[in-house]
């Protein structure tokens, strides 16, 4: 049996008489790619919160790379990559200097730091822009970059959330290759998307609807079960019945 | 440890790559001290005064002499009569006429005692009241030198001295309160938009994530502001001394650490408005506005806090550059040490840890 990064059981995040995330039970299995879907509010973010390590559960249990989250924040964090929509990376630094001090703040030593972003930099081709800002640098190549960036610490999984939003299908294209590049170095990868084409990459997914979970399974699995041609009509199918307006 | 100083290091880079960031903290303070020591001060120089000297003899010579060589006056060559004056007056050409009536020779050789007139301009009574003082020390004087260094003969002569401040120096004022200022506006604006900008970008996110502790952040965001502002508070100290002629007289390590203290008041308070602002802009707004009204109103430093409302005066206690303020001037104009200032370094060292506090408080919860 392969081995189990994330076990989520009965995970439960209340805020009041709301319960954001209710009662969700999945496991995420070494260098799979992850999709998490659910339309806004439907709670995906705050469950990658508490996996994250950066909010508690209200009760359930989870683990993240063999660390609990509830009193094991700090090798959470140690052991995970993020990156998000924002691209995260500071537009007045340069290339190098992103790459370092994201590698410093990981700890790397400045040995480590220096081999792995020369290395980067050579395979991203990026070698006449490494002393650049970034924020001279076209967007795709940027989200490439905070893509690497957030996998630099080698971290066990690399949580995505919604990272395409906003850009090209090619630099959409080319950021899955990625993705498919670092799963087959052992990486797991947890990724929410709003592009349901995006779903029909991922090795397995799950529909969250007003904070529960709908459907878990590979993508084709899911399509037969609802007979449905793709993706979209899937989501749509369980997304309709959702009682939570978007926030 | 490591990590704090790449972080550091990082702050620093965008310090020094933006350019509104490097203008709000080395180009606001050279401004405003030049302007508040130059342009906005309450001393008068130069002012125009017409000498109608109708007794024409040694004394009065000597008096118009001495005058003459103040920085204070500029003589008018020109004699004026009765409605020109008046007329020089309501055009605004001449600020002040001393009038030597024909027996004042006489009277003060006979006498020992005789009167001149002095006319101002009351429409504008600050300057009018200095130029007429000007003017009273330097008769003071004159009679002080016929009397030979003696006892003045003539009744009883107020002696004026302006203690700390024998010039009637105005920057001194103002020095204290604008280095106040300065510390409110450049640390709570700068630390406040630079943590809002991390949110905004989204790199909060990635922080907030990552092993380093978020606690780690907020003190690796405000100690570049704190070295720089030290940096920025010994280039004042450079300006004021060698442009505007204020000496410090009290401990210069004493200054230093207050000032330390209270640029930590000032950062805490600006990571408290980025625990409260969700966009630069309003970061902005909230410290600038915020932050400046109170220290210009409520120091002291513009307005004598004393012919305020009692309701005002107790809102003032509240406002942490009124502390400071007494400070600075109590040790770098008067010279007094810690002894001095204690009660008032409590009072901010308390604001500084109850700011501060609630800051990081606020840090976490919004986390959670």
């Amino acid at each position: 049996m392969a081995e189990q990064v994330i076990v989520c059981k009965e995970l439960t995040k209340r805020f009041g008489d709301f319960y954001a995330v209710n009662n969700i039970t999945f496991e995420v299995t070494k260098g799979e790619i992850f999709g998490f879907l659910g339309a806004n509010g439907a709670g995906k973010t705050t469950a990658m919160r508490i996996l994250c390590g950066l909010s508690f559960p209200t009760s359930g249990t989870a683990t993240v790379a063999g660390f609990d989250v509830y009193h094991q924040q700090d090798q959470i964090k140690r052991n995970i990559g993020y990156m998000s929509q924002k691209f995260s990376l500071y537009e007045n630094l340069t290339v190098l200097e992103n790459i370092e001090f994201y590698g410093g703040v990981y700890g790397l030593s400045r040995q480590v730091i220096k081999e792995r972003s020369n290395e980067l930099i050579r395979t991203l081709g990026l070698e006449r822009e490494a002393k650049k800002l970034v924020g001279e640098l076209p967007l795709g190549w940027k989200q490439k970059l905070a893509f690497s960036v957030a996998i630099f610490h080698r971290p066990q999984i690399v949580f995505l959330d919604e990272p395409t939003g906003g850009v090209d299908p090619v630099t959409r294209r080319q950021f899955w290759d990625m993705i498919y590049e670092a799963a087959a170095t052992g990486i797991t990868v947890f990724v929410t998307t709003h592009y349901m084409d995006e779903a029909e990459y991922c090795n397995r997914v799950t529909i969250m609807v007003d904070g529960k979970i709908e459907a878990l399974d590979a993508p084709q699995a899911l399509k037969q079960r609802f007979q449905a041609e793709n993706m979209e009509e899937v989501f749509y199918q369980l997304a309709r019945s959702a009682k939570r307006s978007s926030d | 440890m490591k990590q704090l100083l790449v972080f550091i290091r990082k702050e620093f880079y965008h310090v020094f790559r933006d350019r509104r960031t490097l203008l709000i903290m080395f180009g606001l303070p050279v401004v405003q001290i030049l302007l508040f020591g130059y342009a906005l001060t309450s001393e008068v120089k130069n002012a125009d005064i017409v000498i109608s000297d109708q007794s024409k003899d040694a004394n009065t010579e000597r008096i118009i002499s001495k005058i003459k060589s103040s920085s204070y006056f500029i003589v008018q060559e020109k004699q004026l009569a009765g409605p020109e004056i008046d007329a020089a007056f309501k055009k605004g050409t001449i600020k002040c006429v001393l009038v030597f009536p024909p027996q004042f020779g006489n009277d003060l050789r006979h006498d020992g005692k005789a009167s001149v007139q002095i006319i101002a301009d009351g429409s504008d009574p600050n300057t009018a009241k200095t130029l007429v003082n000007y003017l009273s020390v330097i008769l003071l004087n004159y009679q002080q030198e016929l009397a030979g260094g003696g006892v003045v003969p003539i009744g009883i002569i107020p002696e004026l001295r302006m203690l700390y401040n024998p010039e009637g120096n105005g920057s001194l004022n103002f020095i204290p309160g604008v280095i106040a200022l300065i510390f409110m506006i450049v640390c709570a604006t700068l630390t406040s938009v630079s943590v809002v900008k991390e949110k905004e970008l989204g790199t909060m996110e990635i922080l907030l994530v990552s092993p380093f502790h978020p606690i780690m952040v907020l003190i690796a965001k405000a100690i570049p502001y704190l070295v720089l502002s030290l940096v920025n508070f010994t280039l004042i100290l450079i300006l004021s001394v060698g442009f505007l002629d204020i000496a410090v007289k009290g401990s210069l390590l004493l200054l230093f650490a207050e000032s330390t203290l209270f640029i930590i008041t000032c950062l805490s308070v600006g990571l408290l408005i980025s625990n409260i602002a969700t966009s630069q802009q309003a970061a902005m707004l909230i410290s600038m506005m915020g932050m400046m009204l109170p220290t210009l109103l409520l120091t002291g430093f513009m307005y004598p806090l004393e012919n305020m409302p009692v309701p005002l005066q107790l809102v003032a206690n509240v406002v942490p550059s009124r502390w400071y303020y007494l400070i600075v001037k109590a040790v770098m104009l008067k010279g007094l040490g810690f002894s001095a200032v204690w009660r008032e370094t409590l009072v901010l060292a308390g604001m500084t840890v109850a700011l501060l506090s609630l800051a990081l408080l606020k840090f976490k919860t919004r986390l959670e």
